[in-house]
């Protein structure tokens, strides 16, 4: 029996995370034709130190509905309205797209309300723990008064805006980038 | 419990969205130092350009960080926690029983929280495309489970002893036998990839996976035990591999926020 409860080390989910995880486990629609709020498609494209294309990582999103507020039931099975929950494993070309809703505004630390934002977890071969990013929405005005966006070097807030995809209404774009030149922000949850 | 205390919470949101929100959550506890690996470690080469290089973001915990998805019984079929009866015939190789509690950071059980696995096969292949390694499939084991853990915590999974195999990592690179665990725990902050280990194994010094880990003892944890009380007569040995989640803070963050 195990009496030291310091957390168990994680370890990386290794090239094959598919047999377990996205093969029969993807959830590619967090938010459902249903379901209230202005329809988000949006695209992550996870990139290296090299700027090479990261074909075998999984995404995983979690967000609040379009009332600001968090699912407790979202489950990979069934066709629920709002699951908030999403995985997709990444393509050849380092990406994957969740068809969702854009989330309401969620109470930070204070009195404040958060931007809109879609919390996200990167796992892949060459990761020894999850990463964990945020996706705000460039372009909304709440962004400017968001508590956790505060707190990030105001040179390197870019990299958690997803870009309106020109191509497609309702399109998003939001680049993850592994290490290096224009790095992503990634948070200590 | 402070998750229904979220959700009681949330219920009176609306109605005071244009006031001051209450909240009433704890945070969950940081990680020691040594205890988790950092995201470089050279000798695990594919760390070198995955890894990031600017410093993490400290991130205070706000709903979104306290709260994550929920799995439930629609989620798991019945032969999940079975990975020998998954084909028409039985997996060659050595049937194992494993089993263990997930626990939190105060020894609490984390009850119906969804466990993933997967693993190689008896002979160190997995049923994957992108494994080349030339060893043979089993048509009888795809190497995949899913549970959710009972009310104490508890999870207990029969499978085959996967085998050892070799990498690209360095010259004469061969990981030592293990089964990955996914798990989720109860909030955003408690999702958690890592691996179990078969006690003794020789390949444990060569292995940077392994070895990224800093703290000794914390290693030790990946590491299964035998356990002759989980082991069946004339059957399947036992393994006994207990997960610890990370905890809350003991103090709950007051107020508004």
């Amino acid at each position: 029996m195990t009496t030291d409860w310091t957390p168990t080390p994680s370890q990386t989910a290794g090239p094959f995370l598919h047999l377990g995880l996205t093969d029969n486990h993807s959830v590619a629609c967090v938010a459902g034709k249903g379901a209230e709020g202005e329809p988000v498609r949006l695209t992550f494209r996870v990139l290296d130190g090299d700027g090479a294309a990261v074909p075998d990582a999984m995404i995983e999103v979690w967000q609040a509905d379009c009332a600001g507020e968090y699912s407790n039931g979202a489950g990979t099975s069934g066709d629920a309205t709002f699951r908030g929950f999403g995985r997709l494993a990444t393509a050849d070309d380092g990406s994957c797209t969740f068809e969702t809703i854009k989330p309401g505004r969620v109470p930070g630390p204070a009195d404040t309300f958060q931007a809109p934002h879609i919390n996200v977890s990167v796992f892949a071969r060459g990761l020894l723990k999850r990463l964990s990013t945020r996706v705000y929405f460039a372009g909304e005005a709440a962004n400017a008064e968001d508590p956790i966006l505060a707190l990030v070097p105001e040179n390197r807030r870019p990299t958690l805006l997803a870009q309106p995809d020109p191509h497609r209404a309702g399109g998003w774009i939001f680049a993850i980038r592994l290490r290096g030149q224009g790095e992503t922000v990634f948070f200590d949850v | 419990m402070s998750s229904s205390l979220i959700q009681a919470n949330d219920r009176d949101r609306d109605k005071d969205k244009d006031k001051n929100p209450r909240r009433t959550f704890a945070p969950f506890r940081r990680h020691e130092p040594g205890t988790q690996p950092d995201y470089l470690y050279p000798a695990y080469r594919a760390t070198r350009l995955r890894a990031p290089s600017q410093p993490l973001i400290f991130l205070p915990h706000t709903l979104s960080e306290v709260t994550g998805p929920v799995f439930g019984h629609s989620d798991i079929h019945p032969n999940d926690s079975d990975l020998t009866l998954q084909h028409a015939g039985e997996p060659l190789g050595e049937r194992i029983i494993v089993r263990g509690r997930v626990l939190d950071g105060d020894g609490h059980a984390v009850s119906n929280s969804l466990i993933e696995i997967w693993q190689a096969n008896a002979a160190g292949r997995y049923a994957h495309v992108r494994d080349n390694h030339p060893a043979p499939l089993d048509p009888n084991f795809t190497g995949t489970g899913r549970v959710l853990t009972g009310e104490d915590g508890s999870y207990s999974f029969v499978t085959i002893k996967p085998g050892s195999y070799p990498w690209r990592n360095h010259d004469n690179a061969w990981r030592p036998a293990h089964i990955h665990f996914s798990l989720f725990g109860p909030a955003f902050v408690t999702r958690m990839i890592t691996q179990m280990y078969f006690p003794g194994d020789p390949l444990f010094a060569y292995d940077p996976i392994l070895q990224s880990v800093p703290d000794e003892k914390a290693r030790q944890r990946l590491v299964s035990r035998f356990d002759l009380e989980t082991t069946r007569p004339e059957w399947a040995l036992g393994y006994r591999f207990d997960i610890v989640l990370r905890g809350r803070e003991a103090t709950p963050f007051e107020g508004k926020g």
